[in-house]
């Protein structure tokens, strides 16, 4: 009885430890390092360096720089595309609206859309996507960049797969993460934009980040 | 078993621009519930599915598009009647019947220079 009644206890707080965690803070993602700190006193101890977006510079839909001060203490999504892209793009983005209309009169979160198509996607052809989109305006930034600095950045630091490939149709093959981005530039969050569960789950996801301090 | 099937087909190769209760996307995709244009275009939109439209400014429910819709040159007539069969009878619209041999009719009238 004495047994049954530890275990139980055991797998109650369990349950309880991991419902708790999951509503209060979202997970940091991406590799990680640690460094010992030694402080003034001696004492040493172990801090974890967490993977973050570095510095970039873009030309946005007006053709201004576009940089990570436009974001700076600001939460946003992330994701590639291309706007002659005529297979998962336009559900990506659909989804992607709903969410910026919902956030439309709050200031702490932003959308960033970078093409991968950099042969045809100049600024002024992003600017006419954004109209048609119904989001031009400083919410929503549709970055231009050349292929090594925007194909570099989304590889490496958001994580997320783009080719330029001749044998597919269109010319460019891409995956259509949603990425979410906190307010000190780490990833909290990657999400399939193309997938209704996902997205449903980028969106509880939101206010619990908005809510970090 | 048109609708059925034209459902499938919808899903696989039209959903992701049109949605999936035909409400298009802002003014990059054009709803397909505007059931006037869909009546006076029926003789179109076999040619429409088939060779794409571009270069080609319609007006839809009130506002004008000037996008481009991607060609399904390899469909097979079956499948062209059976899409236009569920969307002309989904979203609002209510057409009735279409067959694979109003789509050959149709296809010989396409514009295919365009
Ligand atoms: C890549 C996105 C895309 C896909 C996929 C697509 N369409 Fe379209 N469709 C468009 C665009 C954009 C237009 C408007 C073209 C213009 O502006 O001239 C359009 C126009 C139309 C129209 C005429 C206007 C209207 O809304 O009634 C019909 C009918 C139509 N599409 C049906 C289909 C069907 C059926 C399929 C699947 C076989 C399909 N479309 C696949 C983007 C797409």
């Amino acid at each position: 009885m004495k047994f049954l009644q530890a275990t139980f206890g055991i797998f109650i707080s369990l349950i309880f430890f991991t419902a708790c965690k999951q509503q209060t803070r979202l997970p940091i993602l991406g590799p990680r390092e640690t460094r010992q700190v030694k402080a003034p006193d001696g004492t040493v101890s172990v801090d974890t360096i967490y993977k973050t977006i570095p510095s970039f510079s873009f030309l946005n839909q007006d053709s201004l720089p576009l940089t990570n001060d436009t974001f700076k203490d600001k939460v946003y999504i992330a994701d590639f595309f291309f706007t002659s892209c005529s297979t998962i793009c336009p559900v990506m983005h659909r989804n992607m609206k709903k969410i910026f209309d919902d956030y439309k009169n709050n200031p702490d979160i932003m959308f960033l859309s970078h093409t991968i198509d950099f042969k045809y996607d100049t600024p002024s052809k992003l600017k006419t996507y954004a109209k048609k989109l119904g989001v031009d305006g400083p919410k929503w930034q549709f970055a231009y960049g050349d292929k090594a600095a925007v194909y570099t950045i989304a590889e490496k630091d958001y994580l997320v797969a783009v080719m330029e490939d001749s044998s597919s149709p269109e010319n460019y093959v891409h995956q259509g993460w949603l990425v979410l981005i906190d307010k000190h530039r780490r990833i909290r969050g990657s999400y399939d934009g193309t997938d209704d569960k996902q997205v449903a789950q980028l969106i509880q996801d939101i206010p619990v980040l908005l809510a970090e301090k | 078993m048109y609708y059925v099937n034209g459902r499938d087909l919808y899903k696989k190769h039209c959903q992701n621009c049109h949605g999936i209760s035909g409400e298009g996307l802002e003014n990059l995709v054009p709803p397909l519930t505007d059931t006037a244009f869909l009546k006076t275009n029926k003789y179109r939109l076999a040619c429409f599915i088939k060779y794409g439209i571009e270069g080609d400014t319609i007006r839809v429910a009130g506002r004008t598009y000037d996008g481009k819709m991607p060609a399904n040159e390899k469909i097979a007539n079956i499948d062209i009647a059976q899409l236009i069969v569920y969307l002309t009878n989904s979203f609002g619209n209510s057409h009735g019947m279409y067959t694979a041999e109003q789509v050959a009719v149709d296809l010989e009238g396409c514009n295919k220079g365009r």
